[in-house]
């Protein structure tokens, strides 16, 4: 009997963007491309308000720390469930301690550093693939529950 | 429908499972049995739709709609079968999910009437290719695994459509279970009862940021004394809690706080003074309403009354 | 974008209607600080109610303007953060301490003016 794979499958769709990160308007266009992908792909408005979020502070680290990269909006779909991918992919220096990057902890800090647990928090899975002065790759999902 | 080899195989490859024939001779063969499906629709669905009726399924619908789905069944059945593709398939199976669900039609009525259909379909390729027994046995290897990816295909699709509204209705009772009360003008009391997992907490969180918005609520009494436990997942929330319905501009007073569950806050970090807390609730109501303004002035009569200052 | 900056009695009221790039927002920043100290406000009032999100810039340009402007004795408040990008914010720990906050205008003047009273008064007495 035929199975079917249990593991995330990207998938083309006309909404679905690649946004180029150069200069602080195109955090801007990430974002609403992020709302309209999450409100297509029927999030609540709750749901929708995280992944934008998510998405301004990922391309926004871009920005501060690689000073330029893209962030591409997937939709995927599993054996079970649906849901958005949002890569943020640059240049830039790497993340050289990720664990310290990735640290938990309650904290009201003034977002120094990169957020990395907080948008965690924002989405349901993180993935981050970095290399000292290779660049960095954060790959972030958010299933509907 | 023309496609070419390429696309065949990557959408076939996984219906194969005895793939003794080479590619091309499948293509042909899926070719004519999709021709003879087409070919036999209106007989096919009827025998199909007798078939039901015997077999007592779909009990919950009319003899002209048990006609009507057949025949969108039936269609998208033979074009999942002429694509190879089962998107398609898979939207049609959640959709018609999502209509005969609240008629009450259960899972092993879905699947039931699918296998039917395979059944029907079987037959009247035995009947066309009696006096070619190779033949048949060739059309079946080329059938066989594609009925049954459909079968799966749609019986799933209908699975996951109830699983999907089993959820919505959970989060409905849910919703129904944890009222945010408003008490007086301004104030906002949320009695937490039992175990909160962490979407519980979530959602507690949301209805109650929404209740603060919709009441104008200046202070919220979040009271804890019916919850024993909490770990630091859902500590996290409480805390996250505070501190979103400060940013709503109002102010929470936490009531009925355990010495455990202050533990679990100190450690997760928080500093309990910055919190306002209370031993109980009633403590919480008045702590609320002195922050409001309003005064308790006991009368020469038994009961007190408040009044705004 | 230049975001409105009106002014209400002895305070002003800057309401944000679309989202901001970071630049609009350090120029909206640098409009109320030196709009308080042409027009001597005791109060400024920043409506966000019109943004679907707010990231850890916006909550740093917010905080910096409140700190700026309390230099000039002047009192911010921010108001219209909607439930949802409250409930983001706290997850990502932007939560505007030392900021005062607001459900709404209403409620953001109410504070104003009892900041004001407060500090008009030799001494505190209980309302």
């Amino acid at each position: 009997m035929p199975r079917t794979a249990k593991v995330s499958v990207p998938y083309r769709d006309d909404v679905e963007a690649d946004v180029n990160i150069r200069t602080d308007g195109d955090i801007v266009t990430a974002r609403r491309r992020g709302r309209i992908l999450a409100e297509q792909s029927g999030f609540s408005t709750t749901e929708q308000v995280l992944i934008t979020t998510a998405i301004s502070e990922l391309a926004r680290n871009i920005l501060l720390y690689a000073r330029g990269g893209m962030i591409a909006l997937k939709r995927v779909v599993n054996h079970e469930r649906s849901g958005i991918m949002v890569v943020a992919k640059d240049q830039g220096p790497g993340i050289a301690d990720v664990e310290k990057a990735m640290e938990p902890g309650y904290s009201t800090s003034s977002s120094l550093g990169l957020g990395l647990p907080g948008v965690k928090r924002l989405m349901d899975e993180m993935r981050i693939e970095t290399q000292a002065g290779q660049g960095t790759t954060i790959i972030a999902t958010k299933w509907r529950r | 429908m023309e496609t070419n080899s390429g696309q065949e195989l990557r959408r076939y490859d996984v219906a194969s499972v005895t793939n003794e024939q080479p590619l091309e001779t499948k293509r042909l063969l899926l070719k004519e049995l999709v021709a003879h499906l087409r070919e036999q629709r209106t007989q096919a669905r009827e025998d199909w739709a007798r078939r039901i009726q015997e077999a007592n399924l779909l009990t919950a619908m009319s003899n002209e709609e048990i006609f009507a789905e057949a025949t969108s069944v039936y269609d998208n059945y033979v074009e999942a079968l002429a694509t190879g593709t089962f998107e398609a398939l898979q939207a049609y199976a959640r959709n018609l999910s999502e209509r005969i669900i609240p008629r009450g039609v259960e899972t092993e009525e879905v699947v039931g009437i699918v296998l039917l259909l395979r059944d029907v379909l079987a037959r009247s390729l035995f009947s066309k290719y009696r006096s070619d027994f190779a033949m048949l046995n060739r059309i079946l290897d080329a059938y066989e695994p594609a009925a049954n990816r459909i079968a799966i295909t749609v019986a799933v699709g209908f699975v996951q459509e109830r699983e999907r509204t089993i959820r919505e209705q959970q989060e409905a009772i849910r919703e129904l279970s944890t009222p945010v009360l408003q008490v007086r003008e301004r104030l906002l009391i949320l009695p937490i009862v039992g175990l909160i997992d962490p979407q519980r907490a979530r959602q507690l969180t949301e209805q109650l940021l929404r209740g603060i918005r919709a009441n104008r609520a200046k202070v919220v009494v979040i009271d804890i004394t019916g919850v024993a436990a909490m770990d630091t997942n859902v500590a996290n929330h409480l805390v996250q809690t505070v501190e979103a319905s400060r940013l709503l501009g109002a102010t929470v007073i936490v009531s009925g706080l355990s010495p455990e569950i202050a533990q679990t806050l100190v450690n997760i970090g928080v500093e309990l003074s910055k919190m306002t807390t209370v031993g109980d609730l009633q403590g919480g109501i008045e702590e609320a309403e002195r922050l409001l303004g309003y005064r308790v002035v006991p009368k020469s009569s038994d009961t007190a009354e408040s009044e705004t200052v | 974008m230049e975001v409105p900056i009106l002014k209400q009695g002895p305070y002003l009221i800057a309401t944000i209607q679309t989202a901001l790039h970071d630049a609009d927002l350090v120029q909206l920043r640098d409009a109320i600080v030196e709009k308080v100290g042409k027009l001597r406000a005791k109060g400024v009032i920043v409506d966000v109610t019109a943004l679907d999100v707010i990231d850890s810039f916006s909550t740093r340009t917010l905080s910096d303007v409140a700190h700026m402007i309390r230099l000039r004795g002047a009192n911010t408040v921010i108001v219209g953060i909607q439930p949802e990008v409250a409930f983001a914010m706290v997850q990502l720990g932007l939560v505007l301490e030392d900021v005062a906050t607001a459900l709404d205008l209403e409620e953001g003047l109410s504070y104003l003016h009892a900041k004001d009273r407060q500090g008009e008064r030799a001494v505190p007495r209980r309302r």
